[in-house]
């Protein structure tokens, strides 16, 4: 039997932090409270242990190792004194799922209207799988799928669907 | 002539493999295929001419075709969930122990009883079906419409589960070439260059199209133009995948055929494909006309391609003698490969005074007789072919001889493939010349650019000559829509046009009679091109016949309408993975698991299940919903509440802009406190409730309904963003950031204080309508001192990650206070003795605050907020409007939900006038008694009248207005 398409992990211990500001205004006091640079429009950076993605023209998200949501979110809330933002923990509003594997672009190509092959190396997406509302980027050299807490089982049950063994997406 | 049957070649069969023999069922008798034959070519090498019924005369009827546009030749395929009808045999492959059926026969496909249809013909006219409608009256519903119903259908339905998977998925090229014969290989050549992506779409296995068959050197050129294609990593080549159809802006949907061979491979069966296209390049080629000669219809009369098809591809003579009708050079090469594959060619019948073409020369060049002027008068045979009769194609069928043959290969000329063309608004022209509908290339279908994006290349083009150098010379085809020319009717009653639906030309030509001068009326009248191959043979024989009918040139008749899918999908491949468990998306709260664990019955809340109760022991719904509003009247319950939305409003302007989305006055809130609000649509309707909280200077949480979280979210969002611009706030939908957990009973703060924390819940430190934050059991948690119940009550909110610790901690601290998980209905049962309202019961869409007692909860001081001014309307501030009340059964019966009350006299139509309805109604376990809530006229100013509310069984319940406050009208337990 064929190998599955990715193995679909769920992946816990992340914290996320929500961040809405003035990005013009406010960007550099956010890039030093974060300790990464704002990311382009549809674009995600990280460090290797944190991420700072671009979710909207005035909405960041601000992955981070659970442990460290308190003192980033202090220090962001210190940063934008002053400044018009909204900064809220987050982490446990999301599920998120690690595909890696063989094929992990074939698995969300099967859930998710993107063209991969004009999918950025550092590209954050906000999409939908099948019926629920995602994002996703590149994690080493699978994905990242984050998606709602409420729905994860859906998510999961679908994404381990879309990988079964012997359904890639290659021409036969 | 004798009896012959179709059989296998000796040699030859291109795409068959005579080493590997496959044994597959037809109608219970055990029969052999090989390698690569399709269900038509394994049937034909076994001697089965005959493969279906017709539609409506259930005439015998074997394979016409050999693609997709096949009428006859369907089946019902495979056994229990995996039976599917209407399978097209001539492009469905063999697979080992296959199970075929055959359809639109009783008993059997030999001994069909419905064939006295065909002796009644005469009386099933076309539009039989809509006369009985008119006259005489009770026939119809007596007589026919009980027959007509139980033999309309081609094929059963399956009745079991599908077993097979399918699945979706999306791709993008910046041009997609459907269609894999010469034409669409060279197009997608053309195509790839430097970086754009082409998407190449073969319908069938096999590459090629028409060339490897029609061309000598037609196999090694398809060859080479897909090794040159191959070597291209831009280019993607994908067979058995079928284009269905094209939408606006590229959107190309195909379905890719995955595991039809092999349904136990466990991957998925079919694959739909939705692809955005920059360019969409139709290269779908053409399918053979017909001729509508009398008994065209009879098994072993075939299109003259399908017939060099069979031999070419599968070594499968359909028999020993033909005859080839043609009204054009192309058929010509089906006497040469007949007569290569060792047949005998009786002759060819040319309806064209004059064939001097390069292949005509050919086929006179083997002594093959060429009768110009010379058309079939007849078919003779009822079940299969016997001979024809011949006559002049210009007279009026005066037989001049007679031909014994059992195979008849006919073709009329070839009409391009249009479907993905028309799909998105493609337009087409009338080629005079070649007699055919092609694409326009004037008139292509637009971009979002008001630019063409679909081309058409190749046979699909019009261009039937489209193999470039294989090419050899050929004469014109000349317009044959009768044969012969003129025909008497009781040939052209004989002369079927659409196979499936038995639809004649002599129907068309009495719909056009009967006043029926639309082509798309004519078409629903007579049901021609309304069958599975939705006229992929008929309709251009047909509009061409109706045209001739109304006196008018073709293209002033025009063609119907071309709509997706090309050839029928499979509702499984649409569905996709939406099924079982991935059906819908199920969301869950944090404490689901803890739920079901403890036998809740659910209730669907959009698309989170909550729990309705949960029924202990052997305890039904009812008894487990009293059970638990007592437990809350008398000690303390437990709601699980985190379906409640919750949105973070913050901003220098957070403050104005909710006294704008809420009718009451959320800016002078003070911090730690909480007030209920309502949100109202522009035109002053009640559209949704909730408890707000200021949880700082210029933060505020709101808490709207289940249902209302993300619409009340878009809500606020759509007035910052498009209204309100320059408005600095900002909002967050953090609904599942949190769980939340309704404590509520007598002895709902003794419970809280158990728990070790740092939050005071004293009356004083946290009074009605106060929150306050710190930890609980070890947890970050925000208290809210609010109530739907009426009694002392918390809602607990902390991170959805330790919700269900929280939940668990709250019943182990609690049991021996008989603390108790309450669910939806005992939530909605405490609110309605209370009289407090619920969204979507109390209000409908139609219903303002003012209509159910709310004033309190509308700012007079504000200048505005959304509704405000709608609320002032004449209609809403006449004093008629259907208000409040609380509704008390005199007879101790339940009043039925949505009951209307009726008033005196009736109205306009005769109706009894209406005063009011039920909007809510419940036994109240508090007050052993039932409880209704409703909306009347004038109600509030009517306390004490009793009104009638009629049930459906005749029965009237009889009910006095009363206050809405059931119980507890003090409000002193909301103290505890």
């Amino acid at each position: 039997m064929a190998e599955a398409l990715a193995t679909v992990a769920r992946v816990d211990g992340l914290g996320m932090i929500l961040i809405r500001a003035d990005l013009a205004r406010a960007g550099d006091a956010i890039a030093e409270a974060a300790g990464l640079a704002i990311p382009e429009p549809t674009r995600i950076v990280s460090d290797g242990s944190r991420s700072l993605g671009w979710m909207s023209p005035d909405e960041l998200l601000l992955i981070l190792p659970a442990g460290e949501v308190a003192a980033a979110l202090a220090d962001l809330q210190q940063a934008l004194v002053g400044e018009h933002a909204l900064v809220a923990d987050v982490s446990d509003l999301r599920a998120v799922f690690d595909l890696t594997g063989a094929k992990p672009d074939q698995v969300l190509s099967k859930l998710c209207p993107v063209d991969f092959g004009a999918f950025p190396k550092d590209g954050l997406r906000r999409t939908r799988a099948a019926q629920t509302a995602v994002a996703f980027w590149r994690q080493g050299k699978g994905f990242r799928v984050i998606g709602m807490r409420s729905t994860a089982d859906y998510l999961g049950l679908i994404l381990q669907n879309a990988a079964i063994p012997g359904s890639d997406l290659d021409p036969r | 002539m004798s009896q012959s049957r179709p059989f296998r070649l000796p040699k030859g069969g291109r795409l068959i493999d005579r080493a590997y023999q496959l044994p597959f069922r037809f109608d219970g008798r055990h029969l052999r295929g090989l390698e690569g034959d399709t269900l038509a070519s394994a049937l034909l090498a076994n001697g089965q001419l005959m493969m279906g019924r017709s539609f409506k005369y259930h005439r015998p009827r074997g394979p016409v075709a050999s693609g997709a546009e096949e009428p006859n030749a369907l089946f019902g395929l495979g056994q229990g969930g995996r039976f599917e009808p209407n399978q097209r045999a001539t492009t469905t492959a063999l697979v080992q122990g296959m199970i075929l059926r055959s359809q639109n026969c009783w008993p059997s496909l030999d001994a069909d009883v419905g064939e006295i249809n065909n002796w009644l013909s005469p009386m099933l006219p076309a539009g039989f079906y809509y006369k009985t409608f008119i006259h005489p009256r009770p026939f119809w519903k007596h007589l026919f419409e009980p027959i007509i119903r139980r033999s309309a259908g081609l094929g059963r339905a399956p009745t079991d589960p599908d077993p097979d998977r399918y699945e979706q998925a999306y791709d993008f090229a910046d041009v997609v070439v459907v269609g894999g014969g010469i034409a669409g290989l060279k197009a997608a050549l053309a195509a790839a260059k430097g970086r754009r992506r082409v998407l190449v779409l073969e319908q069938s296995p096999n590459w090629g199209g028409r060339t490897p068959v029609d061309h000598k050197g037609g196999e090694a050129e398809i060859e080479a133009l897909l090794a040159e294609l191959r070597a291209k990593k831009t280019v993607t080549l994908r067979r058995n995948t079928m284009a269905t159809g094209l939408y606006d802006h590229g959107y190309l949907l195909a379905r890719e055929a995955l595991a039809d061979h092999d349904p136990n491979a466990g991957i998925p069966r079919q694959r739909l494909w939705r692809i955005r296209a920059g360019q969409v390049i139709t290269a779908t080629g053409a399918l053979e006309r017909p001729l509508a000669f009398s008994g065209n219809d009879v098994p072993g009369v075939m299109l003259a391609s399908a017939v060099r098809d069979f031999i070419v591809d599968y070594g499968v003579a359909l028999g020993q003698r033909v005859v080839v009708v043609t009204n054009n050079d192309d058929a010509y090469r089906t006497a040469l490969v007949a007569a290569d594959a060792g047949l005998e060619v009786a002759a060819v019948l040319d309806a064209r005074v004059q064939a001097e073409g390069e292949l005509v020369q050919a086929v006179r060049a083997r002594n093959i007789p060429v009768l110009t002027n010379t058309a079939i008068a007849k078919v003779k045979g009822s079940r299969q072919v016997e001979g024809v009769s011949i006559c002049d194609q210009s007279g009026d069928g005066h037989v001049t001889g007679g031909i014994d043959c059992d195979v008849v290969a006919m073709s009329g000329g070839w009409s391009p493939v249009v479907h993905l063309w028309s799909h998105c608004g493609g337009k087409l022209i009338w080629d005079e010349a070649q007699a055919m509908f092609r694409p326009d290339p004037d008139r292509p279908p637009l971009g979002a650019d008001g630019k063409g994006n679909v081309t058409a290349v190749g046979a699909a083009a019009g261009d039937l000559r489209a193999a470039g150098d294989l090419e050899r010379d050929e004469g014109q085809t000349q317009p044959v829509w009768v044969m012969p020319a003129q025909a008497p009717y009781k040939l052209r009653a004989k002369m079927w046009l659409d196979y499936q639906n038995d639809v004649k030309v002599t129907d068309v030509e009495l719909a056009a009679r009967e006043g029926y001068a639309s082509v798309e009326h004519t078409k629903r009248y007579t049901t021609l091109g309304m069958a599975t191959d939705q006229g992929k043979v008929s309709n251009i024989n047909g509009l061409a016949i109706l045209s001739k009918a109304l006196d008018q040139p073709i293209p002033a008749t025009g063609t119907t309408t071309f709509r997706p899918p090309y050839t029928p999908l499979t509702l499984g491949t649409i569905a996709a993975d939406a099924r079982g468990d991935a059906f819908q998306p199920l969301r869950k709260t944090p404490m689901h698991d803890w739920h079901a664990r403890n036998g809740a019955h659910w209730e669907p809340v959009g698309l989170w299940r909550r729990a309705y109760a949960y029924p202990k022991g052997g305890e039904d719904v009812h008894a487990a919903v009293a059970r638990e509003v007592l437990a809350v009247r008398n000690s303390v319950g437990l709601l699980d509440a985190s379906t409640l939305g919750k949105i973070l409003v913050k901003g220098p302007d957070a403050g104005r802009f909710l006294d704008m989305i809420y009718t009451g006055m959320m800016s002078s809130l003070p911090v730690g406190k909480c007030r209920y609000g309502l949100v109202c649509s522009e035109n002053g309707f009640l559209s949704d409730d909730g408890v707000v909280a200021r949880l700082s200077d210029d933060t505020w949480l709101c808490h709207t309904t289940t249902g209302g979280a993300d619409r009340i979210h878009a809500h606020m969002e759509d007035w910052l963003q498009c209204e309100w611009w320059d408005w600095q706030v900002y909002t967050a939908n953090a609904t599942e950031q949190y769980a939340q957990v309704a404590v509520a009973g007598p002895k709902a703060r003794e419970l809280l204080q158990r728990l070790p924390g740092t939050i005071d819940v004293s009356p004083e430190a946290l009074p009605f309508m106060a929150w306050a934050e710190g930890e609980l059991a070890g947890i970050p948690a925000r208290i809210y001192r609010i109530s739907f119940s009426g009694e002392l009550s918390f809602e607990l909110a902390v991170p959805a990650g330790r919700g269900l610790e929280l939940w668990e901690a709250l019943h182990q601290a609690g049991r021996d206070l008989g603390v108790t998980a309450y669910g939806t209905e005992a939530m909605h049962i405490l609110r309605a003795e209370k009289g407090y309202i619920m969204i979507g019961d109390e209000s409908d869409g139609t219903v303002i605050p003012q209509d159910l007692g709310l004033g309190w909860a509308i700012s007079k001081k504000k200048p505005d907020y959304i509704g405000k001014r709608a609320q002032a309307r004449s209609h809403m501030i006449d004093g008629n409007r259907w208000r409040l009340v609380g509704l008390e059964s005199l007879d101790g019966r339940m009043i039925p939900d949505g009951a209307y009350a009726v008033d005196a006299g009736e109205n306009a139509n005769g109706q009894k006038k209406m005063q009011g309805r039920v909007t809510s109604t419940y036994h109240s376990p508090t007050l052993n008694r039932p409880i209704a809530m409703g909306l009347v006229r004038h109600g509030p100013e009517r306390m004490g009248q009793v009104i009638d509310f009629p049930t459906p069984s005749g029965e009237t319940i009889r009910a006095r207005i009363v206050d809405p406050v059931f119980y507890d009208k003090e409000g002193g337990r909301l103290n505890g």
